[in-house]
């Protein structure tokens, strides 16, 4: 071999990039590197022109440095000359430069482009290799619309030089994959398809590549191939070591080739020919049968060349599934993998038996290895066998080995690496369900996972537990027993309270019976817990206690003094206040009777698809997603389509006779229920049909009379509305749902208001939802409201959208409560003409009067009943709070049921206000 | 292939090939990200391991790891040997190769790739195929660097 350093050496280069090694520091080297951009910098931009080879020096000098991580913003134009030089060294350089820092500026793609045409039309092999690795490299679209017709034509031409043959088979896969609508093969197929018969191995390696690619979209079109291929691979597996001279690897006859034809050939169905196919399963036999041949060399890479054959035949075989023989030696095959002594092969063994376990050809085979699996789940030293141990076990687990593989996948998670802990909760909540014969098995197995490794089961596992237990009557005693005694460990993890407050506080009466858990021992273990959980837990157990007042009378008394103490009742946080103070009052006012059908016992759950599965199905993704969609491993809490699956953390029971919801409307405007991160649907149960409008002006006006629902939805994005306002400051919560299965990146929201708000996270993964708040201030009276701008990208696409937010001047009403002659006292004083508006309207919506009444209050004003003579007419008192001043406001509405029609007045201290709401409200009945 | 980064044994990265269309930042941070953890891994361990939606396969050869990021359906155990045939081309056309000779080198590095890998896939897999062709470059380097003079 020649020695290296040869002619063309660039002695510059290699000083500099010694110099560059020598650097003590960081900053030294970045000193070097300027002051080297600096120098270049003003060659090229001196008067004398530079020699070619200079300018290859100083365009490789920049290369370097960018390879190094820095930016380089010049030099494009000094390669793009470079590749007109007829010296082959400069070109190359070039065309390196070009390759690896290419730039979308279109003078430069034009330039680009016309010296590759140059050097395709060349006939000159070195330079028409070299134009067609830079089409490779660059890929872009630009290139493909330049080139894609004419490499068809360099493929099959017959004078075509075989290496050249070879990059242009590449040279269009790449541009095939990059834009596949502007590569065409129409009458050039069924010879490309025959360059698989190609004398050249090379030639053959190169054009399957892009075979496959293009039978794996047009199956029909290449599906000649099936033959070829078959024939080939034919030829391969029957020739002796020597017979393929170079293209043989370490004994092995053209290693790379053989796995590019099994690749190729599960694209298609088993062969319908009958010798094509008999000739195809005696190649895979062969292949089996050498498997078991004495090694021809010690070498790694004779071992793993001929098993890289091996494994893509077992693909195939498993991608047919229709050879019961054929599976089931591959899966013996698989079994010595199972403890061969390389790490690598045992590794691929347990990844390629996981789909064996699921032909029912092999499933049983499969199962004979599971003494060998488990022992690999507790022995193997790196993360990721032991990775692929858990899912073999799952993949294997049926009703006959499920207790084993559970029991064993349990004791494992005491000691599993905490990154994979949370997917090995899922699999065992979603083993324990599939396959639970008793249910008390699959309660007790839940309540360990809880008790093993409480932080990584997720509320889908703990919500399915408890949707399991309401669904099965056979099995809530026992539940109860059970959880009693697992609250009993003096640490436990605050999960296991969660399921515990929930399932006591529904079947507690069914172990009451036993004095050593009697309701009063129940109540006091569960609210021995109360002070060491989070908030949405705390909220929990007070739904539990209201339950525990139904279910035994005899608590009532300690509960409410519970709920009665300073701790609950003037909790800071509005949610458990909220409950503390509704409860309270709902068990001292309603009678028994009211109480058990507002806390009867949970409905049974509709039977759908496990939640936890579909977890799991999205943990892992649908598969193919290019680097660019790659999904980061942090999730969200909430996502759009556990709807279904309710929390059981919400307060008010489900049933229809939710009087707890009549309580809410009632108490004072603002206190919205809030539980931040709860799913989507929750939020928005009080939303009613909204999902059903049209159009998101619409959407804005159903928020005039509330504070929650959805504001904006279409194929892609879903925005939905918390808000709470008090005095003239108000709070909005914003949940950005992504309904599809595609991450939006950079995700920004900006409002055109001046609120506070933090920025958003910058991602939304596919399916779950983030939040946003925004504090708002209302300084002075307005009407217009703040506009909402959001961009994303989904796929390519930048979307950009403009949203009015829902705040209007009534948000900051506070209600006033007054008597008839106050009314109509401030009524006379409010009598100047600019300070009254009125309208008369027709009925665009119903004019019920409970819809009515429900709408004013929404508004936020107090209703005042006795006041009007006439009670068919509504009237209403509030002031709004601005921070400069406050607007009194009284308002009369009156119905004529028989036309249809209404009557708005409004008397506000200020003028535009009248005027403002005015409008508003014609629009709200 | 989507593709392939040589880095030594204290993260530095010594050549990066990418096969499919990446923002200069993304292509730092998964670079980052991979380093990282494949310096994190023990001798022994295995050469695969799932990241993201890839699998990765990597070597280590002396100071320099081999990492290569392929699809799913794409076979582990020939992209073990496409790297080691990378090396071994290295090797022959370096003679006994090291880290060095791929920094002071690395056009040629690149060059070597190219004619053995093309958009991800192999090309050539012959040793000779590949090395007779970068003879040929390089002849006809010398006979430009014998007309300059």
């Amino acid at each position: 071999m020649p020695a290296v350093s040869k002619g063309d050496g660039m002695r510059g280069l290699a000083v500099f990039i010694s110099d560059i090694r020598n650097c003590k520091s960081k900053e030294a080297e970045i000193k070097r590197i300027n002051k080297e951009l600096a120098n270049i910098r003003s060659k090229f931009k001196g008067d004398k022109a530079l020699d070619g080879y200079s300018k290859k020096k100083y365009v490789c000098k920049l290369l370097f440095i960018f390879l190094l991580g820095h930016d380089i913003d010049f030099g494009h134009m000094e390669a793009v000359n470079l590749l007109s030089s007829n010296k082959y060294t400069e070109k190359q350089i070039g065309y390196l430069f070009i390759s690896v820092l290419v730039n979308s500026n279109s003078e430069l793609i034009r330039l680009i482009n016309n010296a590759i045409k140059n050097d395709l039309s060349s006939r000159n092999p070195t330079f028409m290799c070299l134009a067609l690795h830079c089409i490779a490299n660059v890929g872009s679209r630009e290139m493909a619309e330049a080139f894609a017709s004419e490499i068809p034509r360099i493929l099959v031409a017959g004078d075509t030089m075989d290496s050249v043959k070879q990059s242009a088979a590449l040279c269009l896969l790449r541009l095939y994959k990059t834009s596949p609508d502007l590569v065409l093969m129409g009458e050039w197929t069924s010879r490309v398809v025959h360059l698989l018969n190609d004398q050249h191995m090379g030639v053959v390696t190169a054009a399957i590549s892009l075979i496959t690619c293009l039978s794996q979209k047009n199956p029909d079109e290449f599906k000649t191939c099936v033959s070829l291929a078959v024939s080939r691979l034919s030829r391969i597996v029957s020739s002796a070591s020597t017979d393929l001279q170079d293209y043989t690897y370490y004994f092995v006859p053209a290693p790379w080739l053989s796995c590019k034809l099994l690749r190729l050939l599960q694209c298609y169905p088993p062969p319908e020919d009958g010798a094509v196919k008999g000739r195809l399963v005696e190649c895979l036999e062969t292949i089996l049968n050498k498997a078991q041949e004495p090694p021809k060399s010690k070498k790694v890479q004779h071992s793993n060349a001929k098993n890289a054959i091996l494994f893509e035949a077992i693909s195939l075989i498993i991608h047919y599934d229709s050879e019961p023989n054929l599976l089931v030696r591959a899966c013996n095959q698989l079994g010595q993998f199972l403890q061969h002594r390389e790490t690598n092969l045992r590794y691929l063994a347990l990844e390629s038996m996981c789909t064996l376990a699921s032909s029912e050809f092999s499933h049983e085979a499969v199962k004979t290895h599971i003494e060998t699996v488990i022992n690999a789940l507790k022995t193997e030293r790196d993360v990721s066998v032991r990775q692929r141990a858990a899912d073999l076990l799952y993949a294997m687990c049926d009703r006959s080995n499920a207790k084993q593989i559970v029991a064993e996948m349990l004791s494992y998670l005491e000691t599993a690496d905490y990154s994979i802990r949370e997917e090995m909760v899922l699999k065992v909540a979603i083993l324990a369900e599939k396959y639970a014969v008793d249910y008390s098995w699959y309660v007790d197995t839940i309540l360990n996972l809880i008790r093993i490794a409480g932080d990584y089961v997720s509320e889908e596992v703990w919500y399915r537990v408890i949707q399991i237990v309401i669904n099965r009557d056979d099995v809530q005693g026992y539940a109860a027993k059970t959880v009693f005694e697992a609250l009993q460990a003096p640490a436990c993890h605050e999960n296991m309270v969660k399921v515990g407050g929930y399932i006591l506080g529904e079947f507690g009466n069914l172990i009451a019976g036993d004095p050593r858990s009697s309701p009063l021992v129940q109540f006091n273990l569960l609210h021995s817990k109360f002070h060491l959980c989070s908030v949405p837990t705390r909220a929990l157990l007070l739904s539990a206690y209201i339950k525990f007042i139904n279910l035994f009378p005899e608590t009532k008394a300690t509960i409410q003094e519970v709920l009665r103490c300073d701790s609950q009742i003037r909790n800071s946080d509005v949610e458990l206040q909220q409950r503390a103070v509704e409860y309270l009052k709902l068990s001292s006012i309603a009678s028994t009777d009211v109480l058990a059908t507002v806390l009867e016992e949970m409905p049974p759950f509709p039977e759908r698809e496990s939640s936890i599965l579909a977890k799991l199905k999205k943990k892992k993704g649908p598969g193919a997603v290019s680097v660019t969609e790659l999904e980061d491993s942090k999730r969200e809490g909430g996502e759009l389509n556990g709807g279904g699956d309710r929390g059981p953390d919400t307060a008010s029971t489900p049933s229809p006779s939710a009087d707890l919801l009549g309580i809410r409307s009632a108490a004072p405007v603002g206190a919205a229920p809030a539980s931040a991160g709860s799913l989507l649907v929750d939020v928005f149960s009080e939303a009613g049909t909204t999902t059903t409008l049209p159009s998101s002006s619409l959407f804005w006006l159903l928020f005039v009379c509330k504070n929650n629902g959805v504001l904006f939805e279409n194929q892609l994005l879903q925005i939905g509305i918390k808000s709470e306002y008090r005095q003239n400051l108000g709070r909005m919560y914003l949940f950005y749902g992504n309904k599809t299965s595609v991450q939006f990146a950079s995700f920004t929201t900006t409002p055109q208001l001046n609120v506070q708000t933090k920025p958003v996270e910058p991602l939304v993964e596919g399916g779950a939802q983030i939040q946003q708040v925004l504090n708002i201030e209302c300084l002075t009276d307005f009407s217009d409201a703040p506009l909402l701008n959001i961009k994303f990208r989904y796929g390519g696409a930048l979307q950009n959208l403009t949203l009015k937010l829902p705040v209007t001047i009534n948000k900051f009403f506070q209600p006033t409560e007054m008597t008839s002659s106050d009314f109509f006292q401030r009524w006379k004083q409010l009598s100047q003409p600019q300070q009254e508006a009125q309208k008369i309207f027709k009925a665009n919506h119903s004019m019920d009067t409970e819809v009515l009444k429900a709408k004013l209050l929404g508004l936020g004003t107090a209703l005042l009943d006795n006041v009007d003579p006439n009670p068919e007419n509504y009237v209403c008192a509030g002031v709004i709070q601005t921070k400069g001043q406050q607007v009194g406001c009284l308002l009369r509405l009156e119905p004529n049921a028989q036309a249809q029609m209404y009557r708005l007045t409004l008397r506000c201290s200020k003028d535009s206000v009248s005027r403002r709401l005015c409008e508003l409200l014609a629009e709200q009945f | 292939m989507q593709f392939m980064l040589l880095f030594s044994r204290q993260g530095k990265l010594r050549l990066q090939k990418w096969y499919v269309p990446l923002s200069d930042k993304e292509k730092k941070k998964i670079t980052r990200e991979l380093v990282q953890t494949v310096l994190a891994r023990k001798p022994k361990m295995c050469s695969f391991l799932e990241w993201r939606d890839l699998k990765i396969v990597y070597k280590r050869y002396a100071s320099l790891y081999f990492c290569c990021a392929i699809e799913d359906q794409d076979n582990e155990l020939i992209t073990l040997e496409i790297i080691h045939r990378y090396v071994e081309l290295l090797d022959k056309y370096f003679g006994s190769v090291c880290e060095l000779d791929i920094i002071f080198n690395f056009e040629k590095a690149y060059f070597i790739l190219d004619e053995f890998l093309l958009g991800g896939e192999a090309q050539e897999t012959s040793k000779k195929n590949v090395l007779k062709a970068i003879e040929q470059a390089d002849l006809l380097q010398e006979l430009n660097a014998f007309n300059v003079n």
